[in-house]
Protein backbone atom coordinates (compact mmCIF):
# COMPACT_ATOMS: atom_id res chain seq x y z
CA UNK A 1 0.00 0.00 0.00
CA UNK A 2 2.54 2.14 0.97
CA UNK A 3 4.80 1.39 -2.05
CA UNK A 4 1.99 2.06 -3.83
CA UNK A 5 1.34 5.52 -2.88
CA UNK A 6 5.34 6.24 -3.43
CA UNK A 7 5.36 4.52 -6.69
CA UNK A 8 2.11 6.39 -7.64
CA UNK A 9 3.29 10.03 -6.24
CA UNK A 10 6.83 9.62 -8.10
CA UNK A 11 4.78 8.97 -11.37
CA UNK A 12 2.64 11.87 -10.56
CA UNK A 13 5.63 14.65 -9.72
CA UNK A 14 7.44 13.17 -12.90
CA UNK A 15 4.86 13.43 -15.24
CA UNK A 16 4.01 16.72 -14.23
CA UNK A 17 7.44 18.24 -14.04
CA UNK A 18 7.98 16.09 -17.40
CA UNK A 19 5.57 18.12 -19.11
CA UNK A 20 5.38 21.61 -17.90
CA UNK A 21 8.86 21.42 -18.20
CA UNK A 22 10.06 19.81 -21.16
CA UNK A 23 7.01 18.82 -23.40
CA UNK A 24 5.33 22.20 -23.08
CA UNK A 25 8.06 23.79 -25.40
CA UNK A 26 7.65 21.10 -28.38
CA UNK A 27 6.41 22.37 -30.85
CA UNK A 28 6.50 20.47 -34.21
CA UNK A 29 5.55 22.04 -37.77
CA UNK A 30 3.79 25.05 -35.30
CA UNK A 31 1.52 23.27 -33.74
CA UNK A 32 1.86 19.56 -33.05
CA UNK A 33 2.36 19.79 -28.84
CA UNK A 34 2.24 16.62 -26.90
CA UNK A 35 0.29 16.23 -23.58
CA UNK A 36 1.83 13.25 -21.77
CA UNK A 37 0.97 13.74 -18.46
CA UNK A 38 -2.14 11.61 -18.86
CA UNK A 39 -0.25 8.91 -18.32
CA UNK A 40 -0.64 8.94 -14.35
CA UNK A 41 -4.48 8.50 -14.70
CA UNK A 42 -3.73 5.32 -17.16
CA UNK A 43 -1.59 3.64 -15.51
CA UNK A 44 -3.44 3.74 -11.67
CA UNK A 45 -4.63 0.31 -10.84
CA UNK A 46 -8.17 -1.25 -12.12
CA UNK A 47 -9.53 -1.23 -8.68
CA UNK A 48 -9.15 2.56 -7.99
CA UNK A 49 -12.30 3.90 -7.27
CA UNK A 50 -13.92 6.77 -9.69
CA UNK A 51 -14.42 9.37 -6.85
CA UNK A 52 -10.70 8.53 -6.44
CA UNK A 53 -10.02 9.23 -9.83
CA UNK A 54 -12.11 12.04 -10.04
CA UNK A 55 -10.07 13.44 -7.54
CA UNK A 56 -7.14 12.39 -8.87
CA UNK A 57 -7.72 14.08 -12.20
CA UNK A 58 -8.98 17.06 -10.59
CA UNK A 59 -5.62 17.76 -8.58
CA UNK A 60 -3.18 16.14 -11.73
CA UNK A 61 -4.72 19.18 -13.96
CA UNK A 62 -4.79 21.72 -11.79
CA UNK A 63 -1.17 21.36 -11.26
CA UNK A 64 -0.72 21.36 -15.15
CA UNK A 65 -2.99 24.74 -15.08
CA UNK A 66 -0.83 26.35 -12.14
CA UNK A 67 2.31 25.79 -14.44
CA UNK A 68 0.56 26.81 -17.73
CA UNK A 69 -2.03 29.47 -17.11
CA UNK A 70 -5.05 27.84 -18.28
CA UNK A 71 -6.77 27.82 -15.02
CA UNK A 72 -9.48 25.10 -14.91
CA UNK A 73 -9.18 23.79 -18.83
CA UNK A 74 -6.79 20.66 -18.07
CA UNK A 75 -8.93 20.04 -14.45
CA UNK A 76 -11.87 19.51 -16.41
CA UNK A 77 -10.65 17.71 -18.90
CA UNK A 78 -8.97 15.48 -16.36
CA UNK A 79 -12.13 14.88 -14.59
CA UNK A 80 -13.90 14.04 -17.41
CA UNK A 81 -11.08 10.82 -18.21
CA UNK A 82 -11.26 10.12 -14.52
CA UNK A 83 -14.96 9.74 -14.70
CA UNK A 84 -15.26 8.16 -17.77
CA UNK A 85 -12.21 5.40 -17.40
CA UNK A 86 -13.94 2.44 -15.38
CA UNK A 87 -16.90 2.45 -17.84
CA UNK A 88 -14.12 2.23 -21.15
CA UNK A 89 -11.83 0.00 -18.82
CA UNK A 90 -15.31 -2.46 -18.61
CA UNK A 91 -15.90 -2.52 -22.01
CA UNK A 92 -12.14 -3.40 -22.90
CA UNK A 93 -10.91 -6.06 -21.15
CA UNK A 94 -12.31 -9.15 -19.35
CA UNK A 95 -13.14 -9.73 -15.63
CA UNK A 96 -10.45 -11.73 -15.19
CA UNK A 97 -7.46 -9.49 -16.43
CA UNK A 98 -9.14 -6.82 -14.48
CA UNK A 99 -8.82 -9.67 -11.03
CA UNK A 100 -5.70 -11.36 -12.02
CA UNK A 101 -3.52 -7.80 -13.17
CA UNK A 102 -3.23 -4.84 -10.53
CA UNK A 103 -2.89 -2.11 -12.77
CA UNK A 104 -2.49 -1.76 -16.85
CA UNK A 105 0.56 -2.08 -18.11
CA UNK A 106 2.43 -3.19 -21.30
CA UNK A 107 4.43 -5.60 -19.11
CA UNK A 108 1.23 -7.41 -18.59
CA UNK A 109 -1.17 -6.94 -21.28
CA UNK A 110 -0.57 -6.74 -24.97
CA UNK A 111 1.52 -4.24 -27.17
CA UNK A 112 -2.27 -4.16 -29.03
CA UNK A 113 -4.19 -3.98 -25.68
CA UNK A 114 -1.86 -1.51 -24.76
CA UNK A 115 -1.90 1.37 -27.51
CA UNK A 116 -5.93 1.19 -28.12
CA UNK A 117 -6.28 1.76 -24.68
CA UNK A 118 -3.72 4.80 -24.88
CA UNK A 119 -5.53 5.88 -27.91
CA UNK A 120 -8.59 5.77 -26.78
CA UNK A 121 -8.14 8.01 -23.33
CA UNK A 122 -5.83 10.27 -25.45
CA UNK A 123 -8.24 10.90 -28.44
CA UNK A 124 -11.12 11.59 -25.74
CA UNK A 125 -8.30 14.22 -23.42
CA UNK A 126 -6.93 15.89 -26.29
CA UNK A 127 -10.60 16.83 -28.47
CA UNK A 128 -11.92 17.91 -24.97
CA UNK A 129 -8.81 19.69 -24.48
CA UNK A 130 -8.37 21.50 -27.94
CA UNK A 131 -11.79 22.47 -27.86
CA UNK A 132 -11.64 24.39 -25.23
CA UNK A 133 -8.64 25.59 -25.11
CA UNK A 134 -10.15 27.58 -28.55
CA UNK A 135 -13.70 27.53 -26.59
CA UNK A 136 -14.78 28.13 -30.48
CA UNK A 137 -16.35 26.95 -33.49
CA UNK A 138 -14.04 29.08 -35.72
CA UNK A 139 -11.17 27.63 -37.35
CA UNK A 140 -12.49 24.19 -36.63
CA UNK A 141 -10.88 21.82 -38.52
CA UNK A 142 -7.39 23.47 -37.57
CA UNK A 143 -8.24 22.97 -34.14
CA UNK A 144 -9.41 19.43 -35.03
CA UNK A 145 -6.08 19.00 -37.06
CA UNK A 146 -3.94 20.12 -34.02
CA UNK A 147 -5.37 17.86 -31.82
CA UNK A 148 -5.46 14.34 -33.95
CA UNK A 149 -2.14 15.28 -34.70
CA UNK A 150 -0.45 16.09 -30.94
CA UNK A 151 -2.41 13.02 -30.13
CA UNK A 152 -0.53 10.70 -32.18
CA UNK A 153 2.48 12.46 -30.75
CA UNK A 154 1.45 11.47 -27.08
CA UNK A 155 0.37 8.37 -27.83
CA UNK A 156 4.16 7.33 -29.25
CA UNK A 157 5.22 9.18 -26.21
CA UNK A 158 3.62 7.29 -23.53
CA UNK A 159 3.72 3.78 -25.54
CA UNK A 160 7.34 5.00 -25.64
CA UNK A 161 8.06 5.39 -22.00
CA UNK A 162 6.35 2.17 -21.24
CA UNK A 163 9.22 0.33 -22.60
CA UNK A 164 11.44 2.28 -21.15
CA UNK A 165 10.38 2.66 -17.71
CA UNK A 166 8.04 0.44 -16.86
CA UNK A 167 9.64 -2.90 -18.22
CA UNK A 168 9.62 -5.65 -15.32
CA UNK B 1 -9.45 51.30 -23.93
CA UNK B 2 -7.50 50.34 -26.62
CA UNK B 3 -5.92 47.53 -24.96
CA UNK B 4 -7.74 45.33 -23.34
CA UNK B 5 -7.68 42.02 -21.85
CA UNK B 6 -10.36 40.04 -20.70
CA UNK B 7 -11.69 39.32 -17.16
CA UNK B 8 -10.32 35.78 -17.65
CA UNK B 9 -6.69 37.07 -16.09
CA UNK B 10 -8.96 38.57 -13.08
CA UNK B 11 -8.18 34.77 -11.90
CA UNK B 12 -5.27 35.66 -9.88
CA UNK B 13 -5.42 32.73 -8.23
CA UNK B 14 -2.93 29.83 -9.06
CA UNK B 15 -0.58 31.47 -12.35
CA UNK B 16 2.46 30.65 -13.09
CA UNK B 17 3.25 33.66 -10.86
CA UNK B 18 3.07 31.76 -7.77
CA UNK B 19 5.99 30.68 -5.51
CA UNK B 20 6.30 26.94 -6.87
CA UNK B 21 5.62 27.42 -9.98
CA UNK B 22 7.89 30.49 -10.47
CA UNK B 23 10.58 28.48 -8.50
CA UNK B 24 10.51 24.99 -10.99
CA UNK B 25 10.37 27.41 -13.92
CA UNK B 26 13.37 29.65 -12.57
CA UNK B 27 15.84 26.33 -11.37
CA UNK B 28 14.74 24.58 -14.84
CA UNK B 29 14.52 27.59 -16.87
CA UNK B 30 18.55 27.89 -17.82
CA UNK B 31 18.70 24.24 -18.93
CA UNK B 32 17.07 25.08 -22.16
CA UNK B 33 17.55 29.28 -22.20
CA UNK B 34 21.53 27.83 -22.92
CA UNK B 35 20.45 26.97 -26.51
CA UNK B 36 19.50 30.30 -27.24
CA UNK B 37 22.24 31.93 -25.22
CA UNK B 38 24.30 32.78 -28.25
CA UNK B 39 21.24 34.54 -30.43
CA UNK B 40 20.40 36.55 -26.98
CA UNK B 41 24.17 38.01 -26.48
CA UNK B 42 24.03 38.88 -30.89
CA UNK B 43 20.69 40.79 -30.45
CA UNK B 44 22.14 42.40 -26.84
CA UNK B 45 25.37 43.13 -28.47
CA UNK B 46 23.35 44.61 -31.59
CA UNK B 47 21.05 46.71 -29.30
CA UNK B 48 24.05 48.39 -27.45
CA UNK B 49 26.03 49.12 -30.68
CA UNK B 50 22.43 50.73 -31.54
CA UNK B 51 21.80 52.69 -28.30
CA UNK B 52 25.50 53.95 -28.24
CA UNK B 53 25.23 55.17 -31.50
CA UNK B 54 22.31 57.05 -30.49
CA UNK B 55 24.04 57.95 -27.22
CA UNK B 56 27.03 59.89 -29.06
CA UNK B 57 23.96 62.51 -31.11
CA UNK B 58 22.58 62.53 -28.29
CA UNK B 59 26.11 64.07 -26.67
CA UNK B 60 26.35 65.83 -29.85
CA UNK B 61 23.33 68.02 -29.26
CA UNK B 62 23.78 69.09 -26.02
CA UNK B 63 27.43 70.55 -26.58
CA UNK B 64 26.52 72.20 -30.52
CA UNK B 65 23.05 72.42 -30.59
CA UNK B 66 23.63 70.67 -33.55
CA UNK B 67 20.20 68.87 -35.42
CA UNK B 68 20.39 65.13 -35.19
CA UNK B 69 17.73 63.40 -36.94
CA UNK B 70 19.21 60.57 -35.58
CA UNK B 71 17.54 60.09 -32.45
CA UNK B 72 13.92 61.23 -33.52
CA UNK B 73 13.72 58.90 -36.21
CA UNK B 74 16.47 55.92 -35.60
CA UNK B 75 15.74 54.91 -32.33
CA UNK B 76 12.33 55.51 -30.45
CA UNK B 77 13.70 54.32 -27.37
CA UNK B 78 15.74 57.36 -26.72
CA UNK B 79 13.59 60.18 -28.71
CA UNK B 80 9.83 58.82 -27.48
CA UNK B 81 10.99 58.23 -23.41
CA UNK B 82 10.60 62.16 -23.01
CA UNK B 83 7.52 64.50 -23.08
CA UNK B 84 7.03 68.10 -24.22
CA UNK B 85 8.04 69.02 -20.50
CA UNK B 86 11.23 67.39 -21.17
CA UNK B 87 10.46 64.66 -18.46
CA UNK B 88 11.55 61.06 -18.87
CA UNK B 89 8.11 59.59 -18.53
CA UNK B 90 9.59 55.61 -19.04
CA UNK B 91 11.24 53.74 -17.03
CA UNK B 92 13.25 50.50 -18.10
CA UNK B 93 14.62 47.90 -15.99
CA UNK B 94 15.74 44.20 -16.87
CA UNK B 95 13.78 40.63 -15.88
CA UNK B 96 14.45 37.28 -17.22
CA UNK B 97 12.11 34.77 -18.65
CA UNK B 98 11.67 31.99 -16.97
CA UNK B 99 8.91 30.08 -18.98
CA UNK B 100 7.33 30.77 -22.14
CA UNK B 101 4.91 29.22 -24.48
CA UNK B 102 4.18 29.59 -27.47
CA UNK B 103 1.84 26.54 -28.19
CA UNK B 104 -1.33 27.46 -26.94
CA UNK B 105 -4.38 29.58 -27.96
CA UNK B 106 -3.50 31.56 -24.73
CA UNK B 107 0.31 32.07 -24.07
CA UNK B 108 2.24 33.83 -21.35
CA UNK B 109 5.15 34.14 -20.13
CA UNK B 110 6.80 34.14 -16.55
CA UNK B 111 9.71 36.50 -15.26
CA UNK B 112 11.85 36.21 -12.13
CA UNK B 113 10.57 39.46 -11.20
CA UNK B 114 8.09 40.62 -8.70
CA UNK B 115 6.21 42.86 -6.57
CA UNK B 116 9.50 42.86 -4.40
CA UNK B 117 11.18 43.95 -7.37
CA UNK B 118 9.24 46.86 -8.21
CA UNK B 119 7.64 44.94 -11.28
CA UNK B 120 3.78 46.02 -11.52
CA UNK B 121 0.91 45.48 -13.29
CA UNK B 122 0.18 46.83 -16.52
CA UNK B 123 4.00 47.31 -17.40
CA UNK B 124 4.75 47.14 -20.67
CA UNK B 125 7.26 44.10 -21.55
CA UNK B 126 10.09 44.84 -24.81
CA UNK B 127 12.85 42.57 -25.96
CA UNK B 128 15.76 44.71 -28.05
CA UNK B 129 12.84 47.43 -28.08
CA UNK B 130 10.29 45.21 -29.67
CA UNK B 131 7.09 44.40 -28.10
CA UNK B 132 6.77 41.12 -26.40
CA UNK B 133 3.65 41.87 -24.02
CA UNK B 134 1.83 43.41 -20.82
CA UNK B 135 2.75 42.30 -17.07
CA UNK B 136 -0.67 40.92 -15.78
CA UNK B 137 -0.57 39.09 -12.60
CA UNK B 138 2.01 40.40 -9.94
CA UNK B 139 3.72 37.86 -7.53
CA UNK B 140 5.69 38.75 -4.69
CA UNK B 141 9.01 37.78 -6.68
CA UNK B 142 7.60 36.17 -9.77
CA UNK B 143 5.34 38.23 -12.61
CA UNK B 144 3.14 37.06 -15.86
CA UNK B 145 2.96 38.27 -18.79
CA UNK B 146 0.08 38.04 -21.39
CA UNK B 147 2.17 38.01 -24.70
CA UNK B 148 0.79 39.37 -27.90
CA UNK B 149 0.19 35.42 -28.57
CA UNK B 150 -2.69 35.44 -26.77
CA UNK B 151 -6.03 35.65 -28.34
CA UNK B 152 -7.30 37.58 -25.65
CA UNK B 153 -4.77 40.27 -26.07
CA UNK B 154 -5.41 43.08 -28.48
CA UNK B 155 -2.60 45.72 -29.03
CA UNK B 156 -3.05 49.54 -30.73
CA UNK B 157 -0.57 49.43 -33.65
CA UNK B 158 0.00 51.76 -36.22
CA UNK B 159 1.60 51.77 -39.90
CA UNK B 160 4.41 53.57 -39.10
CA UNK B 161 4.81 55.13 -42.90
CA UNK B 162 1.33 56.50 -42.52
CA UNK B 163 0.53 57.08 -39.05
CA UNK B 164 -2.81 54.66 -39.36
CA UNK B 165 -3.73 53.14 -36.82
CA UNK B 166 -5.67 49.43 -36.21
CA UNK B 167 -5.81 46.85 -33.57
CA UNK B 168 -3.01 44.13 -33.77
CA UNK B 169 -4.38 40.71 -32.49
CA UNK B 170 -3.37 36.99 -32.63
CA UNK B 171 -5.75 34.58 -34.70
CA UNK B 172 -3.95 31.29 -32.59
CA UNK B 173 -2.18 29.49 -35.42
CA UNK B 174 1.40 30.71 -36.69
CA UNK B 175 3.28 31.94 -33.74
CA UNK B 176 5.27 33.86 -35.87
CA UNK B 177 2.60 36.18 -37.75
CA UNK B 178 0.23 37.92 -35.96
CA UNK B 179 -3.10 40.01 -37.32
CA UNK B 180 -3.72 43.82 -37.91
CA UNK B 181 -7.20 44.65 -37.84
CA UNK B 182 -9.26 48.21 -38.29
CA UNK B 183 -7.12 49.32 -41.13
CA UNK B 184 -9.42 51.08 -43.47
CA UNK B 185 -9.36 50.27 -47.17
CA UNK B 186 -8.36 53.84 -48.54
CA UNK B 187 -4.97 53.43 -46.64
CA UNK B 188 -1.92 52.88 -48.78
CA UNK B 189 -0.47 49.12 -47.71
CA UNK B 190 2.46 47.63 -48.71
CA UNK B 191 4.11 44.48 -48.37
CA UNK B 192 7.33 45.52 -45.77
CA UNK B 193 6.00 48.10 -43.97
CA UNK B 194 6.68 48.89 -40.55
CA UNK B 195 3.72 48.28 -37.86
CA UNK B 196 4.92 50.02 -34.85
CA UNK B 197 3.10 50.91 -30.91
CA UNK B 198 0.91 54.21 -30.66
CA UNK B 199 1.39 54.67 -27.16
CA UNK B 200 -2.53 55.20 -26.82
CA UNK B 201 -2.47 52.09 -24.20
CA UNK B 202 0.31 54.18 -21.81
CA UNK B 203 2.34 51.14 -21.25
CA UNK B 204 4.58 51.57 -24.42
CA UNK B 205 5.98 54.06 -25.45
CA UNK B 206 5.09 55.34 -28.63
CA UNK B 207 7.36 53.90 -31.98
CA UNK B 208 8.17 50.52 -30.26
CA UNK B 209 8.63 48.12 -33.54
CA UNK B 210 6.29 44.87 -33.75
CA UNK B 211 6.98 43.54 -36.98
CA UNK B 212 7.00 44.10 -41.16
CA UNK B 213 3.77 43.60 -43.03
CA UNK B 214 4.05 40.27 -44.85
CA UNK B 215 0.34 39.96 -46.45
CA UNK B 216 -2.76 41.94 -46.76
CA UNK B 217 -5.94 41.37 -48.69
CA UNK B 218 -9.37 43.19 -48.79
CA UNK B 219 -12.23 41.00 -48.58
CA UNK B 220 -14.64 41.76 -51.00
CA UNK B 221 -17.35 43.99 -49.77
CA UNK B 222 -15.06 44.61 -46.45
CA UNK B 223 -14.22 47.96 -45.17
CA UNK B 224 -11.17 46.86 -43.62
CA UNK B 225 -7.30 45.11 -44.62
CA UNK B 226 -6.75 42.11 -43.42
CA UNK B 227 -3.32 42.50 -42.72
CA UNK B 228 -0.66 40.04 -41.35
CA UNK B 229 2.68 40.99 -39.68
CA UNK B 230 6.38 38.93 -39.28
CA UNK B 231 6.63 39.30 -35.64
CA UNK B 232 9.98 40.87 -34.91
CA UNK B 233 10.56 39.13 -31.84
CA UNK B 234 11.53 35.37 -32.48
CA UNK B 235 8.72 33.81 -29.12
CA UNK B 236 10.76 30.73 -29.38
CA UNK B 237 14.05 32.06 -28.00
CA UNK B 238 13.49 34.83 -25.52
CA UNK B 239 15.94 35.28 -22.75
CA UNK B 240 16.33 38.21 -21.63
CA UNK B 241 13.25 41.36 -21.64
CA UNK B 242 12.83 44.77 -21.03
CA UNK B 243 10.43 46.03 -18.63
CA UNK B 244 8.96 49.83 -19.61
CA UNK B 245 6.63 51.68 -16.73
CA UNK B 246 4.86 54.81 -17.71
CA UNK B 247 5.25 56.64 -14.69
CA UNK B 248 2.46 58.64 -15.60
CA UNK B 249 -0.40 55.81 -16.19
CA UNK B 250 -1.83 55.86 -13.25
CA UNK B 251 -3.06 59.70 -13.87
CA UNK B 252 -3.86 58.71 -17.38
CA UNK B 253 -5.86 56.03 -16.44
CA UNK B 254 -8.11 58.39 -13.85
CA UNK B 255 -8.41 60.59 -16.04
CA UNK B 256 -9.88 57.82 -19.10
CA UNK B 257 -12.08 56.55 -16.33
CA UNK B 258 -13.79 59.94 -15.90
CA UNK B 259 -15.17 59.55 -19.59
CA UNK B 260 -16.10 55.95 -18.65
CA UNK B 261 -18.33 56.91 -15.81
CA UNK B 262 -20.28 59.50 -17.95
CA UNK B 263 -21.48 56.68 -20.28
Amino acid sequence: MVNNLLKYSLIFIVSVLLQVLVLNHILIFRMISPFFYLIFLLLLPYDTPRAMLIFLGFILGLSIDAFTNTLGVHAAVCVVIGFVRPAILNKISTRETRESVSAPRISTMSLNWFISYTAIFVTIHHLLLFMLEAFTFQGFFFTLIRAILSGILSIVLIVISQFLFFRK
Amino acid sequence: MVVTYNNFQQAKFLTSSNGISGYFFENFAGVFQVFDLKKANTELAEENAELRTALQHYQLRGTNNSKSSYLTERNPLIAMTRDSLNKIVYFFTTARVINNSVNQRHNFLTLNKGRNQGVKADMGVVSAGRVVGLVTNVGDNYSTVISILNERWKLSAKIKRNDFFGSLSWNGRDYRKVQLNEIPYHVPVQNGDTVVTTGFSGSFPEGLEIGIVSEYSLGSGSNFYKIDVDLAVDFRSIVQVALVENRQLKEINKLESLNNDGK
